[in-house]
């Protein structure tokens, strides 16, 4: 049964969790979430002006969302700078995912932009950047129902594993469920699925990743405390 | 800046006293530190107080410039992130980002601080290129001088990567690091009024009537030069700015000692 995972971790193990708040002074908030070797670091600025005015919404605040690949941070060839699809993809699945916690009513016609760059990265860097954003809103002081955790889930020779790196995502293959909870509400926010699973096994899957979201929650609430402490 | 808010500064650097308690030649703390990402074949993270900017590395097997045959290519690239500075955009470089990579391009470049031709792979086919790349993570001022700091310590840190059939295999760093020939770094020297200061907040940056950038070699050779601002400078003032990167380079290239 046991899986031999190539950093020795047991297949209910994440990788070593270390999160941040206040990394860049000039923005808003923002925060540093890095597990493992995937670094996330998000900002966050506004709500302020939102132009061209077509974009504004009169009714509440528009979530603005831009995950970034650092050119450098890739696995094999440097990656151009200027966004892909798959960047784009993802930026707006952060956005969906980060929505349900936000009370964006109060700030009609404006902009909350969220910026996620990867300096470095080792699969799970959108879990990564859900992680880093949520507490860089909550930085930025504004008005939250409550956090966001992700991580990503994995299944692999019959075997469920939490936290997949890219050697197990990308090298071996295994099906890849990245999800998004919000402990609050008990919902999930992100879910997506990349290979090929039981309908058993995957709400399997989803119930580890909740446990697993909720300790995640414990790590993200410590850093914003630790901020305001000294 | 408002002509008020000018003038205050003015004042305050006639007695010699910045915004943040500094000396007008003096730079605010740096701090380097070597290998702050796996994936890229070499990276840096240089602070100069709040200011932040790493640099990271690619190493690729490309063809050499025609004009170039036995000389490997190299590529400076900044991306000033909008994390970094809520006046920032997404979007493709703008004149800021590509001046800032074209001066550090040119003292890496025309200082030989690579030893290019240790580059080449097979003449006029087969080269290794050096790609760097600049990401500000928090501007809080001289983002030139702190990013041609980060680009110089990410080049130190620089591994080949393996070369299995003249293709790069990715997942494994050999030992043998960039040939390094020089150790150029860059000062920018500011100039508001008769004052001459280096490494400005963003107060003392919105304010300058012209400034000097100047990548100099540990033998003091200036190897890249760039004026800026809209006011002209006298040759005497020009003088005095170099004095003053001479003055003041060699302790940001101490820092690049590991």
């Amino acid at each position: 049964m046991a899986i031999k995972r190539i950093d020795g971790r047991k297949a209910d193990e994440m990788r070593p969790i270390t999160a941040k708040v206040g990394v860049i002074p000039r923005a808003d908030g923002s925060a540093m979430f890095q597990i493992g070797r995937t670094q996330a670091i998000a900002a966050v600025y506004g709500p302020r002006d939102l132009h061209p005015k077509f974009l504004q919404n009169p009714e509440k605040a528009v979530l603005r969302c831009s995950y970034t690949m650092m050119p450098f941070s890739g696995h094999g060839d440097r990656v151009r700078p200027g966004g892909n699809r798959r960047s784009k993809e993802i930026s707006m699945l952060i956005e969906k995912a980060l929505l349900p916690v936000l009370s964006l009513e109060e700030f009609p016609n404006s902009v909350v932009d969220v910026f996620i760059d990867l300096p470095q990265t080792d699969a799970g860097t959108r879990c990564a950047g859900i992680c880093a954003a949520s507490m860089a809103l909550a930085d930025a002081g504004l008005l939250m129902k409550d956090l966001v955790s992700a991580i990503s889930m994995g299944f692999l020779d019959n075997e469920m594993l939490v936290d997949i790196d890219s050697n197990e995502d990308c090298d071996l293959g295994a099906t890849d469920v990245p999800l998004a909870y919000v402990p609050g509400i008990d919902k999930i926010s992100l879910l997506q699925l990349d290979g090929g699973v039981s309908k058993e096994t995957f709400f399997k899957l989803l119930e580890i990743g909740k446990q697993k979201c909720l300790e995640i929650d414990k790590i993200q609430r410590k850093a914003l405390k630790d901020k305001f402490k000294e | 800046m408002n002509i008020t808010s000018k003038l205050h500064l003015l004042k305050s650097l006639q007695k010699n006293i910045r915004y943040d308690g500094r000396k007008k030649e003096q730079f605010r703390d740096i701090d380097v530190e070597f290998g702050v990402s796996h994936c890229a074949e070499g990276s840096a993270r240089v602070r100069i107080g709040k200011t932040d900017v790493i640099a990271g590395v690619k190493m690729a097997v490309e063809t050499p410039y025609p004009d170039s045959p036995d000389k490997g290519n190299l590529m400076v690239n900044a991306e000033l992130l909008p994390a970094s500075n809520p006046e920032f955009e997404p979007g493709p470089p703008g004149e800021k980002a590509i001046e800032i990579s074209r001066v550090i391009d040119r003292g890496i470049r025309e200082s030989k601080a690579i030893d290019f031709e240790k580059l080449c792979i097979k003449s006029g086919e087969k080269v290794w290129s050096v790609m760097i790349d600049i990401c500000t993570i928090n501007d809080e001022g001289d983002l030139l001088d702190v990013s041609a700091l980060a680009a110089m310590a990410a080049i130190i840190d620089t591994k080949f990567p393996e070369l299995v059939d003249d293709v790069v295999n990715y997942d494994k760093k050999t030992d043998k690091k960039l040939p390094l020939a020089r150790l150029p770094v860059t000062v920018t020297v500011y100039k508001i009024g008769d004052n001459l200061f280096v490494d400005p907040v963003p107060d003392e940056e919105k304010a300058y009537d012209s400034r000097l950038s100047v990548a100099l070699t540990e033998d003091d050779e200036i190897s890249a030069m760039q004026k800026g601002g809209d006011e002209p400078l006298s040759l005497d003032e020009i003088s005095k700015m170099v004095d003053l990167v001479q003055k003041l380079a060699p302790e940001l290239r101490k820092k690049l000692k590991r």
